[in-house]
């Protein structure tokens, strides 16, 4: 077993449990923090078939995805609290 | 066999960042769900580190674990204090969603499996390395962002844009925090500088060694948000009438000068964003540079949750009567 393949089977791993529990939490700000842990998972598959070993370059493509995928996701976190935070608002006023 | 030895260390972060997540997602309490995700952002660094991606740490420990924990704490205060819980799916549908998740994981991972054990194909990735010396800059993954994939670059910064812009059109930002203390304050007075230097830093050693605009972005962002959490309610935003205008083309400089170079370099009879190769050493560092800003601006107001006092001349939502003191 490689390297690549056990942070492989733990991106896997991560992914499910963040998909999982994106579709059983009730709570939606509950739902956000799974959906993140889901997205890591996916990034650790994408960084895992990046690597080489010690002496090899690594793979400079899947990496500079996930740099950008990094950055996307924070934003896509804020505006899901943004909106998160205008239905509680339009809750309230109800 | 190299013995469990050199097999422990990733064998315990392995399971640490499973564990991590695991108990993350299946927390009933928020609070400390959030503070688990943190915790789980700071793993994934050394992951991160571990799997020669270092630019990815650097990026992680302060946009996945710190901004992201920011944001998720700040979003904490939101829930109304008698936090109804909304009731769940009925019992059939969870077993479902087990069995469901239960044969995605086995398929996914038979399929890494059959694919991973096979000797490497040709990849991408070396026809990038070989064409590196063309690319102006010699960080391999800051050619693929800047040079090689500068398309998905650009339409990422837009994402970006798109994504705050509808934070700020969803309502106004959330009330400013208390003073901070002596002990507190003469610290922030201390990091907030070391932050600019380092964000400065990181944006022009990019182009060499790991680093470049999205770590500087997310750096000069957490400056940001420690002046905010400090109790300074302009968290280094420019403020006021003219300040609007600033924030303003501040955000949206990174896609606009992208696509002004990129539409720039046609006019020498070139394809878009196909930089001269003379050039693109310098251009990258000018684009770059633009981003930097736009994506500190960016996430510094989206943890301010909304539209900033002022954002627009006549908000309705900013009557004097409802403003702060």
């Amino acid at each position: 077993m490689s390297l690549t393949l056990l942070y492989a089977l733990t991106g896997t791993a991560l992914f499910l449990l963040g998909l999982r529990a994106t579709l059983l939490h009730a709570g939606l700000l509950a739902r956000v923090v799974a959906l993140n842990v889901s997205g890591a998972g996916v990034f650790l598959i994408l960084v895992a078939i990046a690597y080489r070993e010690a002496g090899q370059p690594v793979d400079p493509i899947p990496q500079a995805l996930v740099l950008t995928g990094l950055v996307v996701a924070v934003s896509a976190t804020a505006l899901a609290l943004a909106l998160h935070r205008r239905l509680i608002k339009e809750q309230a006023h109800e | 066999m190299s013995g469990l030895f050199t097999w422990l260390p990733d064998l315990l972060l392995a399971a640490m960042l499973v564990g991590l997540g695991w108990a993350t997602v299946s927390s009933t309490d928020l609070r400390r769900s959030v503070a688990l995700f943190i915790a789980f952002g700071l793993l994934l660094s050394i992951a991160w580190a571990r799997l020669r991606a270092p630019d990815l740490a650097l990026a992680e420990a302060a946009l996945g674990a710190g901004l992201s924990g920011a944001l998720l704490l700040a979003a904490l205060r939101d829930e109304p204090p008698a936090g109804a819980v909304p009731e769940g799916l009925p019992r059939w549908l969870r077993t479902l969603v087990d069995l469901l998740a239960a044969s995605l994981a086995l398929a996914l991972a038979w399929v890494l499996w059959e694919t991973l054990s096979e000797p490497a194909p040709a990849r991408l990735g070396e026809a990038a390395l070989s064409a590196l010396e063309r690319s102006g800059v010699s960080n391999p993954v800051t050619a693929v962002l800047l040079n090689y994939r500068a398309y998905d670059t650009l339409l990422e910064l837009v994402v970006v844009l798109t994504a705050v812009l509808g934070v700020v059109t969803l309502g106004r930002e959330r009330p400013g925090y208390r003073r901070a203390g002596p002990v507190l304050y003469s610290l922030v007075r201390w990091l907030v500088p070391l932050l600019i230097l380092a964000a400065g830093y990181l944006l022009w050693i990019g182009a060499q060694a790991p680093g470049g605009a999205f770590q500087a972005g997310a750096t000069l962002a957490a400056a940001s948000v420690m002046l905010r959490l400090s109790g300074i309610d302009s968290a280094g935003l420019p403020n006021g009438l003219a300040g609007r205008l600033v924030l303003r083309v501040t955000l949206s400089a990174g896609v606009g000068l992208f696509l002004l170079v990129g539409l720039g370099v046609m006019g020498t009879g070139r394809g878009f964003l196909h930089y001269p190769p003379a050039w693109s050493g310098g251009l990258i560092l000018l684009i770059e540079t633009a981003a930097t800003l736009a994506i500190a601006a960016a996430l510094a107001l989206a943890f301010r949750g909304g539209r900033p006092a002022g954002w627009e001349a006549d908000d309705p939502d900013h009557s004097p009567r409802e403003r702060r003191p």
